[in-house]
């Protein structure tokens, strides 16, 4: 099996050690940092003995020198040497050094022939090789001066100590091993570990790939990290499924959508090229076609118009502007159009309303609602637009902000409650409207362009008619600087 | 009018050259970037229409960077099957005066040609009075007359009306009505441009018997005495 997650293939390769893989790092991270603290751990113990021992010798000769002054105070340099012949006879590990000479550099006592040409000042510690009968040995020794030009050296032999180190060092070494040892052994426990929980993912994710989108990644119910890496997993493919089925549904709608104005187009060419008996019913039958062929165009514009708005590309094209000169520009448009419906359209927009978005959308989106409105309303009706702001509320998304709510109602034919929850859907159309010109795509559009400004679109019965709502958050800090600089009039 | 026709697909190309040739101008044919660039750059021509895609190397694009580039300032109209607002935007910055994306009519097309033709020519003395027949409407101070009786248009009527005028004789479009007085670049769904026109219709042509504002079948519109 594979160490997955940093091959781009996913091909299945049998190597048991690659060097690009995941678990391998685990593991050599894991070694690493294993030996590396195993190894200061054991430097500490290893400088804290060595200190220990040093700071005893010193303490030891230091009290030495302490007991050996007073006895000088109290009987002089005989009584001193007495003392020093008396412990030298009495040290069974014989590690105790001692030379006392007088002010011609003669001993007097100790068990030192001579002394050392090292030591050169008094009262400083000094490591250093000394010869004693038959052996040389290392020695830590200090000098103190005694009154009238006598001299005494007080000093331990160390070599004790050095074997010690060398046996530590020794120790050291082999828990060293042992340690490389426990690193490599646990690197490769920890990596297997890793393998396993990944092998896990990508077992799943791959029977996914291969098209079983009803797999999911197993959850243990532990609530550990693992779990959690499952939930988000299943998540993700419940989200992707969804929106295969989406893709599926659209990709039908659009055969048969497309399909429709193509088989009539086609129809009418052969139908005329079959049974046409002058140019002008030819011409017309052309001229059908042709419209319903541009139909066909203007259905894939409006879905590639669609796409674009959704994959969000557009929100660079975002400005701060005034949205009711906007809106008044395409009432202006519709109203023409309402009047000759036999409509009242009636207008409630405040003076001014500050927008962040894209003007051109925008105006597109509204226009779009007060097409259907004027469509599907029966004459001597009513078309309301409104916008007005929302005052700060909580929103959706738990932030607080206002609001800008733009509603069309009309007198119309309505929409019952299912029809509503699937009206933005592309290429869907209710029953009643079956008959009235148009792609079904017009308010897919809008809830594009909505969606792209982060906004809702709702709709809900007029009784009768239809209303619906576009709801956008507003900029909050902008609004101020727009209003500064917007003109009192437009 | 003397045409170049840079179009690689062979039955648009004979289509476009057709219908030019019927209407009396004489077109030149080029297939490839190559051959479009080197007639663009040798001769003189009235205007260019250029497909923006071609095979070859050189594009639409291309070729109009060079030509601007050399200071040629014949008046360029872009095809293409690329619609979105940015590309259209993209070719009139690299020096386009107009786009007409595939699929087209023929008649939108030969609208925007003349249109072009006629704007080329017009730039160079600013009017503020325009006449058509009895009618008259002075720029400045927005008035309108025909047969020396004064209408109230609002002012959306009255750029309609002046849209028309400086059209006059030649058919516009409804696409190019809502893009060059609304300024608006999408398709709405129902006939708004008809409603506006002909409630313009109401106050210009409708008291005074003989009208001036045509409609052309599946084309569009003409102001025309």
């Amino acid at each position: 099996m594979t160490a997955p997650a940093t091959t781009v293939t996913a091909s299945p390769q049998p190597g048991f050690l690659r060097l690009r893989s995941v678990s391998l790092r685990f593991a050599l991270v894991y070694g690493t940092l294993f030996v590396c603290s195993a190894i200061l751990f054991l430097s500490f113990i290893w400088w804290g003995t060595e200190g220990l021992l040093e700071h005893r010798v010193e303490r030891a000769i230091t009290t030495d020198s302490r007991t050996l002054y007073n006895i000088w105070a109290e009987s002089g340099p005989a009584g001193l040497t007495l003392v020093i012949d008396d412990r030298l006879e009495q040290d069974v590990d014989d590690n105790t050094l001692y030379l006392l000479i007088n002010k011609d550099q003669k001993w007097v006592a100790g068990n030192l022939s001579e002394w050392p040409r090292q030591v050169t000042s008094d009262h400083h510690w000094f490591t250093l090789p000394v010869q004693r009968a038959y052996t040389q040995d290392m020695a830590k020794v200090r000098a103190y001066l005694l009154p009238d030009g006598y001299r005494l050296l007080i000093g331990r032999d160390i070599s004790g100590r050095t074997l010690l180190r060398k046996m530590l060092t020794d120790m050291l070494l082999w828990a060293c091993i042992m340690i490389t040892l426990l690193a490599v052994g646990g690197g490769w426990l920890v990596r297997r570990l890793f393998r396993h929980v990944i092998h896990t993912i990508s077992r799943t994710t791959l029977a996914i790939t291969h098209g079983d989108m009803s797999r999911r990644m197993p959850v243990q119910g532990t609530d550990d990290e693992l779990d959690e890496i499952a939930i988000t997993i299943n998540e993700m493919l419940d989200r992707i499924s969804r929106l295969m089925d989406g893709v599926r549904q659209v990709s039908n709608a659009i055969a048969h959508d497309l399909r429709t104005p193509i088989t009539r187009a086609r129809a009418q060419l052969e139908d005329a090229a079959l049974h046409a008996t002058n140019e002008t019913e030819l011409r017309a039958a052309m001229e059908q076609a042709a419209s319903n062929l541009d139909n066909v165009t203007s259905i894939c514009e409006a879905l590639l118009r669609i796409a674009q708005i959704e994959s969000g590309a557009r929100r660079s094209a975002f400005v701060l502007f005034d949205l009711i000169p906007a809106l008044q520009d395409v009432c202006e448009l519709y109203e023409a159009v309402a009047e000759e419906h036999g409509l009242i359209f009636v207008r409630q927009l405040p003076e001014h309303l500050p927008f962040f978005g894209d003007r051109a959308m925008f105006q597109q989106a509204v226009a779009n609602l007060l097409d259907n409105a004027v469509k599907f309303s029966p004459s001597n009706g009513a078309v309301t637009l409104s916008a007005k702001v929302l005052p700060a509320a909580r929103r959706s998304d738990g932030s607080r902000g206002a609001l800008l709510r733009l509603c069309v109602a009309d007198v119309g034919i309505g929409m019952n409650e299912a029809d509503m929850a699937r009206a933005s859907e592309r290429f869907f159309r209710a029953e009643q409207a079956r008959n009235t010109p148009g792609s079904g795509l017009g308010l897919s559009l809008v809830q594009a362009i909505v969606q792209l400004h982060e906004g809702q679109l709702h709709l809900s019965s007029n009784n009768p008619g239809l209303i619906t709502c576009i709801e956008i958050p507003l900029p909050e800090a902008n609004a101020l600087l727009l209003a500064d600089s917007m003109p009192n009039n437009h | 009018m003397r045409i170049l026709l840079v179009e690689d697909d062979q039955t648009v190309r004979s289509f476009i050259a057709k219908g030019l040739s019927e209407s009396g101008h004489l077109v030149e044919q080029a297939e490839s970037g190559r051959d479009g660039l080197s007639l663009a750059t040798s001769e003189n021509f009235d205007i260019i229409i250029l497909d923006r895609m071609l095979p070859g190397g050189v594009d639409g694009i291309h070729i109009l960077e060079t030509l601007r580039r050399q200071g040629n300032v014949t008046p360029v109209l872009l095809l293409s099957a690329l619609a979105e607002v940015d590309e259209k935007v993209a070719g009139l910055k690299a020096g386009g005066d107009d786009y007409v994306t595939k699929p087209f009519s023929f008649s939108e097309l030969q609208a925007r040609l003349e249109a072009l033709v006629r704007r080329n020519r017009n730039e160079a003395q600013p009017q503020t009075r325009l006449t058509v027949g009895d009618l008259e409407i002075d720029l400045l101070s927005r008035g309108v007359k025909r047969a020396g009786q004064k209408i109230d248009l609002q002012p959306r009527e009255f750029r309609l009306l002046e849209f028309l005028i400086r059209h006059a004789g030649q058919v516009v479009t409804r696409t190019m009505l809502l893009e060059g007085v609304w300024d608006y670049h999408f398709d709405p769904q129902t006939n708004v441009i008809d409603v506006h026109v002909s409630r313009l219709r109401q106050k210009i042509d409708k008291p005074f018997g003989r009208p001036l504002v045509h409609t052309i079948r599946n084309a569009g519109y003409m102001l025309q005495e």
